[in-house]
């Protein structure tokens, strides 16, 4: 049942938020929260679960539903991943009034057999939606009788939109990895140092910024969940040594699966930011060496890091000069957000605030203590979420120089003129890394000091003030000819 | 137009729809409430309905979009959703001050069987915080029909919420005009243009080029930055008369001249010669007026721009897709100018376009495009023909919504004489493009017909 899937989801013992909370609190979920009618923002939990498995690229994401969930939402999101384009087809069985009607099970039977009939992919995910959830279609057993008699792996993803948020979205895909996918496959390669990477999503292709760096330490990343990867990999993830949990708010779940049904340990760690993404790197290494890697996987690791940081310090310093004294406006989910904050403000930026809206109590006091680092001395604010009058208000106010957010925001730094970097998942550059540490700040360097702003804000012939043509101002504008007068 | 057996429209029968064409009707509807000033468009469903739309439609205009939600959960679904539109209501009167708000409902609420009009009315009766603001509620499950649909049915249900059922003394120099989805703003502000040549003065609803056309304004605004406003639409029984525009505006055409007694003229487009001759017969019947200089002088340059024009269209085979109104304009256009339909591609039904000089009008989706493009010279589709055109080994040239990857694609005007005469142009331009990458027209010095993909300089493969 999926009441009994949300309700263990929500019971997610290895969530900091959900340990904090009572008992009550914990039963009441944690997708309630935000959802008041005529003032909601973000997605719903079919959103979720569909960005969280899209990156899967060589599968059939196929969704059972009206139009509007996937004629609505496809082939926006795009990772960088060379290789299959299957997952940007966007499948739909597009149902009809008579479908709603009749029921949409034989349908989406039919759906899966021509999917696998002509684009042969490796397994079909199906996600379920609010309309067939209501009209009763039980994707479950439709995907059970099609795996049977298709001889592919069909797999339900069962998180119709009103269920919640795109939060618990993610988590019940992630849910669907665990008990479908993940340990159905034995690979016949397994090492000492194969890792996995969880909620990893390799936006704009940024990934490719981390994996050489493993790659020269001689780590292999068996399964990249879900950015970068095959169907096969996370089907054979369950052989890997370590896990790391990137966004540890979206998938958490399988990391915590994956620990107590394969011995699985993980950790908590980003690859964005500098020192992140050392720290993320030691991490990995003395936890392989931990589970049986040779030793002088550390030693090799802290030379690399040292050759890595300096390298990077190094080309981030040019375009100091530059950014220094500027002021930044960071707002985003705020999960991790002080690895960036650090970064910038290593470039003599001010860094203004930074919005937590959903960060744990931990994330908000790691935030809260890299604001103060500020090397202008003004401490940055811990925003919630900030109406677009407000924010719009600020930057008309000058208060901060360029904004990092995500798509949905842009427009209110824009109609004021104000610059704007996109940081969230449908940007086009990579920033993961060391590598892409030094892009991000090279990419706000093109953007703040374009002379695009300048010209912008320059006032309308007919909004200045006429200078020249008030009485006072005409007899000093033309005190040189008044002099010869006099 | 040359004469030609009708073309059959024919359904696709299968259950897996790829590489869907269609958008939803809430989606065609929400567009609709943003060519009204001071208006918030509101759905009634999960907020996944809105979020998606929300944000299809940034990133097709570029602009901040006001659109909201009753925020549905499964309880709230299975118990009835009137509490969350009565919140929601509430809420966004509170928070955002529109003089409109547009209730859509969705699938999910009309799987259910929601009583929204007469919940309204409940609502209404006890929320006196309510009592400034127009609400317009419109039926759009979105498992019928698609953006046109839901576009027609918003319009429809302004005017029905709006225009009072009374027949007025007519003003002298007012028309009104009922727009298409497919028209842009750049359209809407030609068309103003034009009919203000003829001393004529034009309520057009909706009217995107007030709130869709890119204006940077002097403050934050929560709802929609123009558009029509709610005096001028209840002032649309005043006037000489209506035209509707795009066989989507049919309906609503009809629902204001039976309203007010304002006769409505059917207009099937507004680009291709003809069809704007029509436009200028119709304008100065009204306006009792000759066809000013200015557009004669613009009817002339467009023969010449068809003529010159005609040599990279003669031959060439077109794959087109896209919302039918939308399809029809274009279509009709590059079939003037000797072009084939190889392959014609609607999301909904659509007899009217049976008219087409084309064996078969598929209603499907882009995979259904694909299927049919091989060898084609371009296709017109929105920006998620990208990868079917590539599969098919075409160019591709980006028309209808949405426009994802493009910049200036609501400026483009498509309508009038010199809108028709640009876009023969510029869509020439893109063939002969194509030719010189292709070598000679039809087939190339090795006798072959290169279908490998090819970049116009102006259509990147994405």
């Amino acid at each position: 049942m999926i009441s009994d899937r949300i309700a263990s989801v929500f019971n997610e013992p290895d969530c900091d938020k959900n340990r904090a909370k009572s008992d009550v609190d914990r039963k009441k979920g944690c997708a309630t929260k935000g959802l008041t009618p005529g003032a909601a923002a973000g997605g719903c939990a079919f959103d979720g679960a569909k960005i969280a498995l899209q990156p899967v690229t060589d599968v059939v994401h196929l969704v059972h539903g009206p139009i509007a969930c996937e004629g609505n939402s496809w082939d926006t999101r795009n990772v960088g991943t060379k290789g299959p384009m299957i997952y940007r087809w966007g499948f739909t069985t597009d149902l009809s009034e008579l479908d709603v009607i009749g029921g949409g099970e034989k349908k989406l039977y039919r759906a899966i057999k021509d999917a696998i009939s002509k684009y042969d992919p490796p397994a079909v995910f199906v996600y379920q939606t609010c309309v067939p959830a209501l009209i009763g279609d039980d994707i479950d057993t439709v995907c059970r009788v099609a795996t049977e008699r298709l001889g592919k792996p069909v797999i339900p993803v069962n998180a119709p939109g009103f269920v919640g948020s795109k939060n618990l979205g993610n988590k019940l895909g992630a849910q669907a990895l665990l008990d479908h996918v993940v340990g159905t496959l034995e690979p016949d390669d397994v090492g000492s140092t194969d890792i996995n990477i969880i909620g990893e999503y390799d936006v704009a292709g940024e990934f490719a910024a981390v994996e050489p760096l493993l790659e020269r330490l001689g780590i292999r990343i068996r399964a990249c969940i879900t950015g970068r990867s095959r169907y096969v990999d996370i089907a054979a993830a369950h052989t890997a040594q370590v896990n790391m949990m990137v966004c540890s708010q979206a998938m958490i779940n399988l990391g915590r699966g994956m620990r107590e049904k394969y011995g699985i340990p993980y950790f908590e760690g980003s690859f964005y930011g500098i020192g992140d993404t050392s720290l993320s790197l030691r991490t990995i290494a003395k936890m392989l060496v931990e589970r049986g890697a040779d030793a002088d996987l550390i030693d090799r690791t802290e030379a690399l890091i040292a050759e890595e940081e300096a390298k990077a310090w190094a080309a981030m310093a040019e375009y100091k000069p530059r950014l220094e004294g500027k002021k930044v406006l960071l707002y985003t989910g705020g999960v991790k957000s002080w690895s960036v904050v650090h970064a910038l403000q290593e470039m003599g930026m001010e860094v203004i605030g930074t919005s937590v809206r959903k960060s744990t109590e931990d994330d908000k006091g790691k935030a809260k203590r890299a604001l103060q680092q500020n090397t202008t001395g003004k401490m940055g604010e811990l925003f919630g979420s900030i109406p677009n009058g407000e924010m719009y208000r600020m930057f008309k106010d000058g208060e901060a120089d360029i904004m990092l957010s995500g798509g949905r925001s842009q427009f209110v730094a824009l109609k004021a003129r104000t610059a704007w970097m996109d940081i969230n998942q449908e940007r086009h550059a990579g920033f993961e890394g060391y590598a892409g540490m030094i892009e991000m700040v090279r990419q706000m360097d093109i953007e703040i000091n374009n002379p695009v702003w300048e010209q912008v804000r320059l006032p309308a012939p007919w909004d200045e003030v006429p200078v020249a043509l008030t009485p006072v101002h005409t007899a000093s504008a033309a005190t040189p000819l008044a002099g010869a007068a006099e | 137009m040359t004469h030609h057996a009708p073309a059959s429209v024919t359904k696709v029968r299968k259950a897996l729809s790829v590489s869907p064409l269609k958008t939803s009707a809430p989606l065609g509807a929400a567009m609709a409430f943003m060519g009204v000033e001071g208006s918030m468009p509101l759905f009634h469903g999960s907020q996944g309905c809105t979020a998606f739309a929300l944000v299809m439609l940034v990133r097709h205009f570029r602009e901040a979009i006001p659109l909201q939600t009753t925020a549905m959960s499964e309880v709230s679904t299975i118990l009835g959703g009137m509490e969350n539109v009565e919140q929601a209501l509430v809420n966004v009167v509170k928070r955002a001050q529109p003089k409109l708000i547009g209730l859509a409902s969705t699938g999910l609420t009309e799987t259910r069987g929601e009583d929204m009009i007469g919940d309204l009315k409940l609502i209404r009766a006890r929320n006196r915080e309510l009592d400034d603001v127009v609400v317009v509620p419109v039926r759009t499950p979105d498992f019928s029909g698609g953006l046109e649909m839901g576009w027609g049915k918003a319009v429809k249900a302004i005017i029905e919420t709006l225009v009072p059922e009374e027949k007025a003394p007519s003003s002298q120099n007012r028309v009104n005009v009922l727009a298409g989805s497919h028209m842009t703003p750049g359209d809407i502000d030609e068309l103003r243009d034009i009919i203000a040549c003829f001393g004529l003065e034009a309520t057009i609803l909706p009217d995107l080029s007030g709130s869709l056309d890119g204006h940077v304004p002097d403050t934050w605004i929560p709802t929609t930055l123009g558009g029509t406003t709610l005096d001028e639409i209840r002032a649309m029984g005043w006037a000489k008369a209506t035209i509707a525009i795009g066989e989507h505006m049919r309906l609503s055409g009809e629902t204001l001249e039976t309203r007010t007694g304002v006769p409505t003229t059917q207009l099937d487009r507004l680009t291709g010669l003809e069809a704007v001759d029509r436009l200028m017969t119709v304008l100065s019947q009204v306006s009792g007026r000759p066809v000013p200089t200015r557009l004669r002088r613009q009817r002339n340059q467009l023969v010449d721009a068809l003529m010159d024009s005609h040599f990279a269209f003669g031959g060439a085979r077109i794959a087109i897709a896209g919302e039918p109104d939308m399809v029809w304009a274009y279509a009709t256009l590059v079939s003037g100018m000797g072009a084939q339909l190889q392959a014609v591609v609607v999301p909904t039904e659509a007899p009217f376009l049976s008219a087409l000089d084309t064996a078969e009008v598929v209603v499907g989706d882009l995979e259904d495009l694909a299927d049919r493009a091989e060898g084609c010279d371009l296709m017109i589709a929105n920006a998620n023909g990208r990868l079917p055109a590539h599969r098919a080994g075409v160019p591709h040239f980006r028309a209808g919504f949405p426009i994802v990857d493009r910049v200036g694609s609501n400026h483009r005007v498509t309508i009038g004489y010199r809108g028709t005469r640009d876009l023969s142009f510029t869509l020439a331009n893109a063939l002969m493009d194509v030719h010189e990458a292709h070598g000679t027209h039809g087939q190339d010095e090795q006798g072959g017909y290169g279908h490998t993909p090819i970049t116009l300089n102006t259509e990147q493969e994405g």
